[in-house]
């Protein structure tokens, strides 16, 4: 069991006051339309999934209400830190976007 | 007293607070300060158990958590507890203990029958044989009975449990010499520090040798002013009997508390959970666990008086209880030598055979000076004596291999204490990840000292392999203080001398299984798992058949899966498998430690989870009321809602055809409070909802409502509801019971994470607002009576439009909507008004006869209007084309609402989808099960192919006759009345065994045209 | 195959102190290639090569295991063996493990003791029983045993159960399926090693793979952590670890990795003995010929491969038995676990062949995995052999998350089982 930061919140708190958001950083196709099943499928579906450093969404439910972005190791629980969804998403770009 | 009785100087049994109590129905007598352990062996009791697969007889072997023998079944009835081990209970006066093994008696055991064929029952002999399927039940069926110990009780647990949740900055696991330092060092550098003890008292090993020194003090002296100073310090706090059983990421602690086991039944206070759960995150944690002597394996070790030699020790000096008159110990190293020396001054004859060949010449003096029989290079070959140890066979051991170089004495003894070492409780540090360090020189798996000080998790004393005294106190305090300054702290004055009397330590033998000069298997049975019945051949056999992977000798043979957690046998069974392998111990590895440390209670874990706290009911504003009419109730998601209100006399039926009738005919009045409501607001609330729903809502004016559909990116229904438009920038959306939670965390997602620049703000008022739909013809004549400033006429206030007005002098909006097909007005207003509306609804509906109903008659009244249920009538496989309801769908919205693109997918799109349709039986009075399969033909020899299944089905008072929803393949097509008469609209509906003829309709059976809603 | 597990066997080689017992499985170095590598050594992996071997023919087989063999989710799953699944696909896929579950000991010559002792999945609300309803006819229809139990059977049959009106979500009633059960997990993977061993497949533990060798299109190759192995046909069965074997084929996989926990109390006598599921209390609960009580955690709604959860679901969990079975409330926890679950947005596995030619994958079983076994693994035999999905799998491809075409089996896998 977990203690998060909530950047929002700026605070530690216990895993059982959020919610897991899933994968973070997969963005809605802007026009769906043109994409082809695979692509929309890849897009509803396919998940990373890495054995290792993981960027990931949670929520703060009982808190904020507010999701944010933990990069996380998912082979040792061991987290790099939070950020909030624009910051983290600089902190991801700079590494290339990689997992 | 008994002869088995000796008055120790600090001992921690107090002499003159006798005690009795029973065991397998015979009365006893002990000390306040016993367990029950040392008070049957002071007794002489010495075979208390039956092994598990042998019949052996099996006595008390440890004194804790590591006994794998001495598992008790304690108390009667309700507050019956099984498995307890003897050790770790508490003695109290009237303490009933009854025997977990042996049948049909302990002085004769069935199972030991089939021990005298224990060579044909090898570790893993089930899975050779019993091979026929048709008769495994019956040998399965007495597999089980001849296995398990104690028995579950038969009744609800009169007592209770609770959960602490608390934060600190130190964590001690462990109340012995070193952790004792630690939190003195911590609680003076003014840490919140909490110490944890499993036992009654703090004190560890100290409470066993009182007599050792530090620092010129006697322990005991030494120990109290320690305890005395740490409950002096506000800022620490000590748990005794508490057991931390789990560590867990990020540094949390999970710990026992018993509070009341201790305590005579009838003494305990009713008000005070049993036991406490205490979840503790701390920034460090001290590991100060020490370890438990494991024993030497050698022939026919599970005999009763066996023991290892520290619990002998334990016995003496801490309970005064000497287990026997003529003693033989065994050892391969020094640990075992005060022991000896305290057995033979307190009277008993002792023998002390070493394996070693040199040892430590300062203790052998000290032990001879105690009249203690020394004798080097011996190994015990086997014991005798069946149910009680009358002596033992030596053999001569060459001074560097394990083997036999000759004979040896044979010993007569009454109690047989063997030492191999120790081994630490590492348990802990492995559970978040951490593997233990073997240590080649100690024998033994160990904590690193600097455990894993990244994550602040420390180890001190004997845990860390530091077995001597005065090492491991000058280790904590060196440790201690690093942990302080990593914590910007440091201990302010030195914690003095801390010099003791131990001399130097000599090396032990590194010697496991004590060789007998035969093969293994063909000697006397050497165990090393006891409560397992696994022996030393057990495991060569395993590597034989080629079970090599540790993971898989434990499996194979059950080594280590006991409730003792394998706390005297791992080390024991990993270094014999070490050597059958030719590996060195470390490559052979550990098995995984998994908590618990030692077992915790069901009702502890649980907490106030339990009964009635189990979850919350949540009720409406109106549950006084409904309770006052005497409805039954349906759990919807966490909320309890009225299910039917019957009537003297009235069943589920009587009672909906009534409340259907009234609804259809007169008024009825529901209770809608359940459903969720979120508050939306914002210039781009329109835009929103138009990416959220799969309707357009760019034309919605202030005071209309809509239905909307809410798919999933999948293009599934997910959740359905009206929201009404209050201003051009505010929105009131209305969710399903049960999807309210959901769906607000879905759309916070979509805001947040993809369309923050919208400028929308949500906010969940559900229990902020009670709603009470008054329904039926008649509603509009009673809701004139309590509502003056809303014009209630149908050109004024229209469907689907809402009015802000007063109801019984209350604020209110009024919403025109029906989820009945029949005129009706939804009447939402605070919530703290709810029952006072609901009430005055009432009175002014009682001329028209005005009838409470519940969701099964909501259910009735929607379904003859073809309204689905999201969740019944769908299943996340339902597109809203499957369910016919295009008109709900906006495909021409300019922005691609969410699911929508899914529509267009290969499968999505394709033919023979399954469609909402409505079914009817020949036989009107029939009522299809809701889950009757739709097949084609009556013959329902399997596999019959089926084409979708009943969603919905009742009665309908209104039309005298059963109607039901399904969702059918190809459904739409096949309706009757788009002159589909093909015979295509002719199926089957299949439940229980029956095939029903059905006519596939459209699901609308009343007022298709939707008259009745618009009057 | 020559039956040498016996009680005949077991009394000769006791006579002469159990040294005669021949190695269960062959421990084999890798050869340079095979003509089907076969990655994980769980249950379902060795299954798929014991079936190669005897249904198809196949005998140059290697299994290679990072670990050791059956160390996976087949060590460590609460060993529910049913087939009461909702749709025709899922359920008949099952029903064709079940049936081969029937045979399995005797077909092994290893007693994987397959208990059927019946499988009961409760229902607590109106929504539970339509369910129950739709679900049981459908089995019927499909062949599967399977009958509807009301409140009142269900409490005769299974007396300790509390059914009481008053409870937090009563019990309404039940599925019931009679031949559902439990198995002793280790003994599946070991029987099925064995057997396959007998066959001449190369085990190969410790065997870690680290890259796949992918030229044109197809499979030619892998890297392993003990050298290459050259094969044309690898099929990847290594359930929590399958998205990270994707990757390195450049194959994406909608799969999350969720730890499931599940622990076990200390031994007790004969008191549960049957299965006992409950998804709304979210806890499912049996009783070993050990008697232990072993019972089923829920999910954790986090990613990760620690094989560890976090302790508010076990809390959680043991509230939930004593909802069903508040006389346990005294009884001890003993030891607790957990594995890693791949889970999928159908909650349905994926037995697949995938774009590239020769690489076939079984996966995505979530908490369906060992009930499956033997079924999983003769179907994804049949799939590699013939490169072309058995008709029990073919809806079960990966294409099914282009065309939409999905087997939402989500209400009947429920919680983890």
């Amino acid at each position: 069991m977990f203690v998060l930061f909530c950047p929002h919140c700026g605070e530690k708190r216990e895993e059982e006051e959020f919610g897991y958001g899933g994968e973070a950083f997969i963005p809605r196709p802007a026009t769906p339309e043109a994409l082809d099943d695979e692509a929309w499928g890849d897009y509803l579906f396919m998940r990373k999934n890495p054995k290792g450093w993981h960027w990931e969404m949670w929520s703060h439910n009982t808190g904020c209400r507010k999701f944010f972005v933990v990069k996380r190791n998912t082979a040792t629980n061991a987290i790099a830190g939070s950020w909030t969804l624009a910051e983290g998403r600089k902190a991801y770009d700079a590494e290339g976007g990689s997992t | 007293m008994s002869s088995y009785r000796v008055r120790r100087p600090g001992a921690r049994v107090d002499f003159d607070k006798p005690l009795t109590f029973s065991f397998d129905g015979q009365a006893y007598d002990g000390f306040a300060g016993d367990t029950l352990a040392s008070a049957l062996l002071a007794n002489g009791t010495r075979m208390l158990a039956r092994s598990f697969k042998y019949g052996r007889p099996r006595g008390i072997i440890g004194t804790g958590p590591e006994e794998p023998n001495a598992l008790m079944q304690i108390e009667t009835g309700a507050h019956t507890i099984p498995n307890l081990k003897a050790t770790q209970v508490e003695l109290y006066d009237g303490l009933v203990a009854r025997r977990t093994t042996g049948w049909p008696t302990l002085e004769f055991d069935l199972k030991s029958l089939g021990g005298l064929f224990s060579r044909f029952m090898p570790a893993g002999f089930y899975y050779k044989t019993f091979q026929n399927q048709k008769l495994w039940p019956k040998f399965e069926h007495i597999i089980r009975q001849a296995a398990g110990y104690g028995s579950a009780p038969s009744e609800p647990d009169p007592e209770t449990y609770d959960h602490s949740h608390r934060h600190a900055q130190v964590v001690i696991v462990g109340g012995g010499a070193s952790g004792l330092l630690a939190a003195l060092l911590a609680g003076r550098a003014g840490l919140k520090v909490v110490l944890l003890d499993e036992q009654n008292e703090c004190g560890g090993w100290l409470l066993s040798s009182p007599h050792s020194v530090i620092g010129g003090e006697q322990a005991s002296a030494w120990l109290k002013s320690a305890v005395g100073e740490l409950q002096s310090l506000p800022n620490v706090q000590v748990l005794t009997r508490t057991s931390a059983f789990a560590l867990h990421d990020m540094n949390l602690v999970l710990a026992v508390e018993q509070l009341q086991d201790h305590l005579p039944i009838a003494d305990r206070a009713a008000h005070q959970p049993r036991q406490r759960l205490h979840r503790i995150r701390a920034e460090r944690v001290v590991l100060a666990t020490g370890a438990i002597e494991r024993p030497l394996v050698f022939g026919n070790n599970d005999v009763p008086g066996i023991m290892t030699a520290s619990a002998l020790t334990t016995y003496l000096n801490r309970y005064g209880v000497a287990v026997g008159k003529r003693i033989l110990l065994q050892t391969s190293n020094d640990h075992v030598y005060q022991g000896a020396a305290d057995l033979a001054r307190a009277g008993c004859e002792v023998v002390l055979a070493d394996t070693r060949t040199r040892i430590n010449p300062a203790w052998e003096k000290r032990v001879r000076a105690a009249g203690v029989d020394v004798r080097t290079g011996f190994g015990i070959a086997y014991a005798r004596g069946r149910r009680a140890v009358t002596g033992a066979q030596l053999v001569k051991l060459d001074a560097q291999r394990n083997v036999v170089v000759g004979s040896g004495p044979s010993i007569d003894c009454d109690a047989l204490g063997s030492s191999g070492g120790l081994s630490p409780t590492v348990h802990l540090y492995c559970h978040d990840g951490g593997r233990p360090h073997w240590d080649e020189e100690r024998l033994a798996f160990v904590v690193p000292e600097a455990g894993r000080a990244k994550s602040g998790i420390y180890g001190v004393g004997a845990v860390t392999g530091e077995f001597g005294l005065q090492n491991a106190l000058e280790q904590t305090e060196r440790i201690t203080r690093e942990l302080l300054s990593s914590l910007g702290k440091s201990a302010p004055t030195s914690s003095g001398n801390l010099k003791t009397d131990e001399p130097d330590a000599t090396p032990a033998r590194r010697i496991f299984r004590v060789p007998d000069g035969r093969a293994e298997g063909h000697g006397k049975k050497a165990f090393v798992d006891f409560q397992n019945d696994v022996s030393a051949a057990d495991i060569h056999l395993a590597v034989r058949e080629n079970y090599r992977s540790i993971e898989h000798i434990k499996r194979y043979t059950a080594l280590g899966f006991g409730t003792d957690q394998g706390k005297l046998s791992n080390v024991n069974g990993f270094a014999i498998a070490a050597d059958v392998l030719g590996k060195s111990i470390p490559e052979v590895g550990t098995t995984t430690y998994r908590p618990a440390y030692s077992p915790v209670t069901f009702g502890t874990l649980a907490g106030a989870h339990a009964g009635d706290t189990f979850e919350p009911r949540r009720y409406s504003p109106m549950q006084a009321a409904h309770v006052a009419r005497g409805a039954e109730f349906e759990p919807v998601g966490q909320w309890l809602r009225p299910w039917y209100f019957p009537q003297t006399g009235e069943d589920l039926h009587a009672a909906v055809r009534r409340e259907c009738l009234a609804a259809r005919r007169g008024v009825g009045i529901m209770d809608a409070s359940t459903l969720g409501k979120i508050d939306l607001r914002g210039k781009d609330v329109r835009e929103f909802l138009n990416r959220v729903y799969a309707n357009a809502w760019t034309q919605l004016a202030p005071g209309k409502c809509r239905y909307g559909l809410m798919l999933d990116e999948n293009g599934m229904v997910m959740d359905d509801g009206v929201t009404a438009c209050v201003a051009d920038n505010h929105f009131l959306m209305t969710t399903t019971t049960g999807g309210a939670a959901r769906v607000m965390t879905w759309l916070e997602k979509w805001h947040q994470t993809e369309w923050p620049d919208l400028d929308v703000y949500m906010t969940s008022v559900t229990d902020h607002w009670a709603t009470a739909a008054v329904v039926g013809p008649k509603s509009r004549q009673v809701l004139a009576k309590i509502c003056s400033d809303i014009d209630l006429s149908p050109s004024a206030f229209k469907f689907m439009d809402w009015r802000e007005g007063t109801v019984a002098g209350v604020p209110a909006r009024v919403f025109r909507i029906s989820f009945s097909g029949e005129l009706a007005f939804e009447v939402n207003v605070d919530a703290n008004y709810g029952h006072h509306v609901w009430e005055a609804l009432m009175d002014g509906g009682r001329e028209f006869d005005i009838t409470p109903y519940g969701t099964e008659t909501m259910h009735v009244l929607r379904a003859e209007k073809g309204f689905i249920i999201v969740g019944q009538d769908t299943d996340g496989s339902m597109t809203p084309l499957d369910l016919d309801m295009a008109w709900a769908v906006g495909m021409k919205k300019p922005f691609s609402f969410i699911g929508k693109r899914s529509f267009a997918r290969s499968d999505t799109a394709g033919p023979n989808r399954k469609q909402l349709v409505g079914l009817l039986t020949d036989d009107p009075q029939i009522v299809l099960a809701e889950g009757a399969q739709v097949i084609e033909r009556a013959d329902v020899t399997p596999p019959a192919a089926m084409l979708g299944h009943v969603t919905s089905s009742y009665y309908s008072p209104e039309l005298g006759r059963s109607i039901a929803l399904a969702v059918v393949r190809d459904g739409i097509a096949r309706r009757s009345e788009d002159g589909h008469k093909s015979g295509r609209d002719l199926l089957y509906a299949y439940a229980g065994g029956k095939a029903h003829k059905v006519t596939v309709v459209s699901p609308v059976f009343v007022d298709p045209k939707g008259d009745r809603q618009n009057v | 195959m020559r039956k040498d597990y016996s009680s005949w066997s077991l009394f000769t080689k006791g006579l002469r102190h159990n040294e005669g017992w021949n190695p269960a499985w062959r421990s084999a170095e890798p050869k340079p290639s095979y003509d089907v590598v076969i990655v994980g050594a769980g249950g379902h992996g060795l299954a798929t090569a014991y079936y190669l071997a005897k249904d198809h023919g196949v005998r140059n087989i290697a299994v290679l295991e990072k670990g050791y063999l059956g160390g996976g989710n087949t060590a460590r799953n609460t060993t529910i063996v049913r087939s009461n699944y909702l749709w025709d696909e899922a359920a008949l896929l099952y029903e064709h493990a079940l049936k081969l579950w029937e045979g399995l000991t005797e077909d092994l010559n290893f007693n994987v003791m397959f208990s059927q002792r019946g499988v009961f999945n409760l229902g607590h609300t109106l929504q539970d029983m339509r369910d129950i309803e739709r679900r049981v006819n459908a089995n019927n229809l499909d062949g599967i045993d399977a009958m509807v139990l009301d409140a009142a059977e269900v409490k005769r049959r299974i007396p300790i159960l509390n059914t009481s009106k008053s409870a937090r979500y009563p019990v309404l009633g039940a599925s019931f399926q009679p031949r559902g059960g439990v198995a002793r997990h280790d003994a599946v993977a070991w029987g099925f090693a064995r057997a396959a061993s007998k066959y001449g497949v190369d085990i190969i533990e410790n065997c870690e793979v680290t890259g796949m060798d992918i030229a044109n299109g197809r499979i030619a190759g892998l890297e392993t952590t003990r050298g290459t192995i050259r094969s044309e046909r690898v099929g990847c069965v290594a359930s929590g670890h399958s998205s990270v074997l994707a990757k390195m084929a450049g194959i994406r996989m909608p799969i999350e990795s969720h730890p499931l926990q599940a622990f076990v109390s200390e031994s007790m006598k004969p008191v549960l003995d049957t299965v006992v599921m409950s998804n709304a209390v979210h806890g499912y609960a049996s009783q070993s010929d050990k008697g232990e009580l072993v019972i089923g955690a829920g999910i954790d709604h986090y990613t990760s491969y620690t094989q560890r959860g976090s302790p508010h679901i076990i809390e959680h969990t043991a509230a939930a038995i004593l909802e069903l079975f508040p006389m346990f409330s005294r009884a001890r926890m003993n030891r607790q676990w957990g594995g890693i679950v791949d889970t999928t947005p159908d909650a349905c596995p994926i037995i697949s062949k995938t774009k590239v030619k020769g690489l076939y994958f079984n996966c995505g079983w979530g908490t369906g995995g060992f009930k499956a076994t033997p079924g999983s693994g003769n179907v994804f035999a049949h799939t590699i052999a013939r490169d072309d999905p058995h008709p029990l799998n073919r809806a079960f491809d990966l294409a099914r998350f282009s065309t939409g075409h999905l087997i939402d089996e989500h209400g009947a896998a429920g919680v983890a089982h």
